[in-house]
């Protein structure tokens, strides 16, 4: 296994009184997809919010290339230089052209050269196969493609971790696809990739570790192949049943 | 128009007649039934005055001059204490929706304080506290009661222009701040690049339907001694022998001016509305 890039340990969340996350534990390596699965309001989207330091939490650790996110002198802007996150609902700046939501981070954020930036932001709408959308604005392109906008947004950061916050779920279904091709590629070229998602079919052939999370705990973790295969826990059998 | 004789319906009729929304709208319809209503009243005293008196068209254009004087001072005032309020607003708005308490928590009480104080109070408190002859530092200022009375206007649409910010600001989709804060952006730049830009246009309307309600409380400042339109008004009453044939005709004439000015601000706010609506 190659080293690790995201390590989480012992992480406990509270909203409120309410526990939403309650030790949960996992390293991720680079280069590695991990998915996360798991019935709604059990702590995955939170969990992956953690990592960012988009919420903050009570207790335990989450290190991304060795960079502490648990700490109050974090600097949040070197961490999230390294991560990047697609949302559910895409999030475009609808006032901005998708070229322009590619290049505002770079450039107002890094402070990169305009050219520069625009030359890159070209390629990657080009990579997510949105050539000639480049000054559409996002009310005029579908749910996929902002969703596809939305990752080369993440990717004009270069970032070394993307988090995928249920990028399917708003989606038609025929422009589920077209996304999950897109992410497919990504770790094709060894991203590594946390996605929370009910995409099981898609889980199986592109993770290389899936976690079943329920309130707040994960309850078990495999190889797809495996997981899939032979779950070994009662409450995982029974989701598995229901979604597959 | 769907019915045609709506100037002969009874008032409550033709207020409620937009049935669907609860809500009043300006239409064209009430400047019909106003119009008709000034034509019908200057008519009626027409025919009762003496022959030895003059008409009441007469009247009307005498003074026409000085009423449209009187009633620029109006739309003066009106813009002045929109720039004022706008600008200061603006700026208690950014102060409320501040996450440092220090900014918050004192524009919070200022806001509600003049949102929720009557105008008339406040155009009052303005008119006898300040001086007038003011010392800043060096210079000293002469403030007529009109530019008191702007000041006076001023502070509620302030308070109003800061809850506008507030209301638009918070409009923004919370997956907004989210996303932009995930790729970096700092708050500033999170608010002046991300969420204002989108947030200003949904906060013209509201704005343009504060400017019509400050346009005809201008007419306040009569009471405080500014001589606006309507100030203007009752002297042309007492100067034509405060004949009672005449009230009902000069201040008819008033209510039309303003109708005037402020439907098509009215229709252009609802424009806005519709427009803004339809594009999330």
């Amino acid at each position: 296994m190659a080293e690790p890039l995201l390590i989480i340990e012992n992480l406990h969340k509270k909203f409120g009184p309410i526990e939403v996350i309650k030790g949960v534990s996992m390293t991720v390596a680079k280069g590695e997809v991990a998915c996360i699965i798991g019935p709604s309001g059990s702590g995955k989207s939170t969990l992956i919010r953690c990592v960012n330091a988009l919420v903050p939490f009570e207790a335990g650790s989450v290190k991304v290339l060795g960079i502490e996110v648990n700490d109050p002198k974090l600097d949040k802007l070197q961490l999230r230089k390294h991560v990047g996150m697609v949302f559910q609902q895409y999030n475009l700046f609808p006032h901005r052209t998708a070229l322009q939501n590619v290049m505002m981070a770079p450039v107002q954020v890094l402070k990169r050269d305009r050219a520069e930036v625009e030359a890159e932001a070209y390629a990657l709408l080009k990579k997510v196969r949105l050539q000639g959308k480049e000054h559409s604005y996002p009310g005029e392109l579908s749910g996929g493609q902002q969703q596809r906008v939305a990752i080369a947004r993440s990717l004009a950061m270069k970032p070394d971790l993307m988090l995928f916050d249920e990028v399917t779920a708003a989606l038609d279904p025929e422009t589920v696809g077209e996304v999950l091709i897109t992410i497919r590629q990504l770790a094709e070229e060894g991203m590594t990739c946390v996605l929370v998602t009910h995409e099981m079919g898609f889980a199986q052939e592109v993770a290389n570790e899936v976690y079943f999370t329920d309130r707040g705990v994960i309850i078990e973790h495999a190889p797809p192949a495996q997981f899939f295969a032979n779950p070994t826990d009662e409450r995982t059998k029974s989701f598995l049943s229901k979604v597959l | 128009m769907s019915k045609p004789f709506a100037v002969l319906l009874p008032l409550p009729e033709i207020l409620h007649h937009h049935s669907a929304p609860a809500r009043f709208r300006l239409s064209l319809r009430h400047g019909a039934a106003l119009l008709g209503l000034l034509l019908l009243v200057s008519v009626a005293a027409n025919a009762a005055d003496a022959p030895a008196q003059a008409g009441v068209f007469t009247v009307l254009a005498r003074w026409t001059p000085l009423l449209l004087s009187g009633f620029a001072l109006n739309i003066l005032i009106s813009v002045m204490s929109m720039s004022v309020g706008t600008i200061l607003g603006a700026f208690l708005g950014l102060a409320l929706i501040s996450p440092n308490r220090v900014l918050s928590a004192p524009a919070w009480g200022v806001t509600q304080f003049f949102r929720n104080a009557p105008w008339l109070v406040l155009l009052f408190f303005m008119i006898f506290l300040l001086p007038y002859h003011m010392q800043i530092g060096p210079f000293t200022f002469t403030a007529p009661d009109w530019v008191k009375a702007v000041i006076g206007l001023a502070l509620p649409v302030m308070a109003n222009v800061a809850e506008i910010v507030r209301g638009g600001v918070q409009s923004i989709p919370n997956g907004q701040w989210e996303a932009s804060e995930s790729l970096g952006f700092t708050r500033r730049q999170q608010l002046w690049q991300i969420i204002l830009p989108q947030a200003l246009r949904r906060m013209i309307p509201p704005w343009m339907n504060l400017y019509a309600i400050l346009t005809t409380s201008t007419t306040l400042a009569s009471i405080v001694g500014v001589n606006d339109v309507v100030t203007l008004a009752a002297q042309v009453l007492s100067a034509e022998g405060s004949r009672p044939d005449l009230l009902a005709p000069i201040y008819g004439y008033v209510l039309v001016m303003f109708f005037i000015y402020i439907y098509p601000i009215a229709w252009a706010t609802r424009r806005l509305e519709t427009k803004y609506q339809v594009r999330n």
